[in-house]
């Protein structure tokens, strides 16, 4: 009984390996927005008039909901990581559900949001843009690249929470074994940080 | 279990409960006002000190509470320091380039 039974009850868990190799792949995250950060302060330093005239196009109150929407999310995942830890699994299904419904009202949003600058002739290559300075070319670019990339993450970050929502179901979240969903909120917060500096950079330049 | 090595919350510590991160969220919505607010004032300086000063206030109560860095080890704390100071050294070469041109 003893060894080998034992062996099987406690499998091999390394809780901190985990969260350190998670928290490696979120500072490679860092250095990759980090990239688009430092181009958009070159651009944006050259052609400071042409960005700050572009920027007025966008719909700040769009902006400034979505920041919300994303920094309750934010606050529902943790809170669904504090219920798992309290062994309240219903709190933590209900605010990991939220998480998710409020990540896919910010790309809901966010859908609404491209499809108004599409129809408005704002595009990357559009006949309107092109006619355009360059520095507001370089503005719509950098906007569609860094938002187009952060929604990309959003979409990531929707269908792995999905996942998560599905294995706190079937009891593979648990109060002693909750390191999984740790590790997703740590990718959805950095996609909230990401949102942070996109607001002001972007909604609030003008 | 209760003999086991590897205990269960090796690495997890401390439970912080919800009121904790309820208040973050709060001062996060009212900085979020305050940004917009100083940003929609008009005045560039305003807009700045914001974008300066707000933000990444903002981003380190998301770090520290949201992320739990606050209570994680020393050892990943100096892991997240080293990787912002590489980001800053890549930021600020390549604005030294840029204006020093």
């Amino acid at each position: 009984m003893s060894a080998e039974a034992d062996s099987h009850a406690t499998p091999h868990r390394d809780y901190i390996g985990a969260k350190l190799g998670m928290w490696i792949f979120v500072f490679t995250e860092l250095i990759l927005f980090g990239g688009l950060f430092v181009a958009y302060g070159m651009y944006r330093s050259m052609h400071p008039h042409d960005f700050h005239k572009a920027a007025g196009e966008l719909n700040v109150r769009l902006g400034v909901t979505n920041t919300v929407v994303l920094l309750t999310s934010s606050l529902t995942m943790v809170l669904s990581i504090v219920a798992v830890r309290l062994q309240r699994k219903g709190q933590a299904m209900l605010f990991l559900g939220s998480t998710v419904v409020l990540g896919c009202v910010f790309l809901f949003n966010k859908f609404f949001e491209w499809k108004a600058k599409i129809h408005h002739g704002l595009y990357p290559g559009s006949e309107h843009l092109m006619a355009r300075p360059p520095g507001e070319r370089l503005f719509f670019g950098l906007y569609y690249g860094m938002t187009g990339l952060h929604g990309l993450h959003v979409t990531v970050g929707v269908v792995l929470l999905s996942v998560m929502f599905a294995l706190l179901r079937r009891d593979k979240i648990r109060h002693d074994d909750f390191v999984k969903l740790e590790n997703s909120g740590l990718y959805w917060h950095l996609v909230d940080i990401i949102w942070i500096f996109l607001l002001p950079l972007f909604y609030l330049a003008a | 279990m209760s003999n086991s090595t590897t205990k269960p919350d090796a690495g997890h510590p401390h439970i912080v409960g919800y009121g904790t991160f309820i208040k973050v969220w709060i001062a996060l919505l009212a900085l979020t006002a305050l940004l917009v607010g100083l940003s929609l004032a008009g005045s560039p300086n305003l807009a700045l000190l914001g974008l300066l000063v707000i933000t990444p206030t903002k981003a380190s109560l998301v770090l520290f509470y949201f992320m739990h860095l606050k209570y994680e080890s020393t050892a990943l704390k100096y892991m997240v320091a080293i990787a912002l100071a590489v980001l800053v050294i890549f930021v600020g070469l390549t604005f030294t380039d840029y204006l020093f041109r």
